[in-house]
């Protein structure tokens, strides 16, 4: 089954239907074993229990931008292909990247207030990570602006890819900026000196909420394909209502139409 | 290249004369800078710390609010689906607007940058510096706006959207001429770098903003 087969939303709803308890059932054994996992992990010699934080916070940062790379990838296939399901991946997306981006905010700053005694500091990744959850809100805002759902996908498509293409200069300019002002940063987590006994649990975690956000995308793109069928339905309804040309019934969406 | 010689004269001439709000912009910036002093004090020592920042926010807010008119005016009577149906690139159309827009709207806001810095107690190095990273990062403001702006034409209540859109955008610019006027005034570090960071963005944006205004622009209208 490729990608074309997948353009029939009725094939792909049947796809999901089959594949989406699969993925539920993955996401919760991962997540249960990650979960497991993080609370056998020892404390940290300067951070005490505060470090498993680190195990819900790295996930969630890692999705925000996961999920924004899939939204483009998703705008290069309404722009460029006219892919019929791709606005619907990139308008399913949107909200569940805010989720995460949010709750990759709050866990920093939850962590923020034992380690450096205050719930917000400009560090340069908060402060990139907070544009970036201004910047779903601002996408969220324009799917909400435009009544007619094509027009809508193409004009966030865009908006997208612009945004793609601008948050590594933001995260450069950022980091930049957070130099300049505070010469000795505060975060002190080596990346790649992660011990084992940290780096498997976390690595468990990412895949588990990777996972997670599969399965929840799945449903939203079902979810959003049904309403979109429920609108057009409306409409056809609301024509025949009014008594004038109901026999072009069917509305040039192509979602709506199958 | 005629064409797009006549659109630059075309626009700039619309937006100077009567009903054309180009030079609201100036006068917009102006009350946001005298707004200033009455929220953090008279101190003059303050103002000529917070000199720089206020001025470049100033611009940003007094840009974001003139960019609504780049294409809103054209989509009420027409012509901008003649613009869209002509046969100039639209690519180039919506490049030679954008530049149209900073030489009615952006390049006053420069101009009147040394009138604003002698409110707020800025020397004359220090107004030259934050006049030149104006001069060089309006542009990049229009031509990111821009983007925002084609997005927001054929909605009802666009104006808050655009700003929404194209807000977070522009940090980067925010960022490097403010870094780069400090760095003019007090700071340790030379003016060169931030300043052709700047510029870099300017160059970027020029490349960006007319390729996705376009792209939404076709795609919105039809």
């Amino acid at each position: 089954m490729s990608l074309i087969d997948l353009a029939n939303p009725t094939r792909f709803l049947a796809l999901a239907a089959r594949l989406s308890p699969w993925l539920a059932l993955v996401t919760v054994v991962l997540l249960a074993a990650g979960l497991y996992l993080s609370a056998l992990a020892p404390d940290d010699y300067q951070q005490g229990a505060t470090v498993k934080i680190m195990f819900i916070h790295v996930p969630n940062a890692w999705l925000s931008m996961f999920v924004w790379g899939v939204m483009s990838i998703a705008s290069l296939g309404t722009l460029v292909w006219r892919h019929p399901l791709a606005d619907v991946a990139a308008k399913a997306a949107a909200p569940i990247g805010a989720s995460f981006t949010f709750l990759a905010l709050l866990t920093g700053s939850l962590w923020g207030r034992p380690m450096w005694g205050t719930y917000w500091e400009w560090d340069a990744r908060l402060t990139s990570v907070l544009i970036l959850f201004l910047m779903y809100l601002g996408l969220m805002a324009l799917w909400r602006a435009v009544e007619d759902p094509t027009r809508a996908a193409r004009a966030a498509a865009v908006l997208t890819l612009v945004g793609a293409l601008n948050l590594p200069i933001i995260k450069f300019s950022v980091d930049w900026w957070n130099t300049l002002h505070q010469p000795a940063s505060v975060m002190r987590m080596g990346g790649p000196a992660l011990d084992k006994a940290f780096l498997i649990p976390l690595l468990v975690m990412a895949v588990g909420f990777t996972f997670l956000f599969v399965t929840l995308h799945v449903a939203a793109m079902r979810n959003e394909i049904l309403r979109r069928r429920v609108r057009s339905l409306q409409m056809m309804q609301a024509r025949a209502y009014q008594g004038s040309a109901p026999s072009g019934g069917a509305t040039s969406q192509a979602v709506g139409a199958a | 290249m005629t064409a797009l010689g006549a659109l630059i004269r075309r626009d700039i001439r619309i937006a100077l004369r009567i009903g054309g709000g180009a030079l609201i912009g100036v006068l917009f910036f102006l009350t946001v800078v005298v707004l200033m002093p009455f929220a953090v004090g008279p101190d003059l020592a303050l103002l000529t710390r917070l000199g720089p920042a206020i001025l470049w926010l100033g611009a940003l807010l007094a840009s974001l609010l003139t960019l609504d008119r780049l294409f809103t005016a054209d989509h009420e009577d027409g012509s901008l689906d003649l613009i869209i149906m002509s046969r100039t690139p639209l690519e180039l159309a919506c490049a030679a607007k954008a530049l149209a827009h900073w030489l009615a709207a952006g390049l006053p806001l420069v101009i009147a940058t040394p009138v604003l810095g002698l409110l707020l107690n800025l020397d004359a190095t220090a107004t030259g510096a934050v006049a030149l990273t104006l001069l060089a990062g309006t542009p990049a403001l229009t031509f990111i706006g821009m983007i925002g702006a084609a997005l927001a034409v054929t909605m009802s209540r666009g104006g808050l959207l655009l700003a929404v859109l194209v807000l977070p955008l522009s940090i980067p610019v925010l960022i490097f001429g403010v870094a780069a006027s400090q760095a003019a005034i007090v700071g340790p570090l030379p003016f060169g770098a931030p300043f052709s960071i700047l510029c870099a963005l300017s160059l970027v944006s020029f490349v960006i903003g007319p390729f996705a205004a376009a792209t939404s622009l076709r795609n919105g209208l039809d």
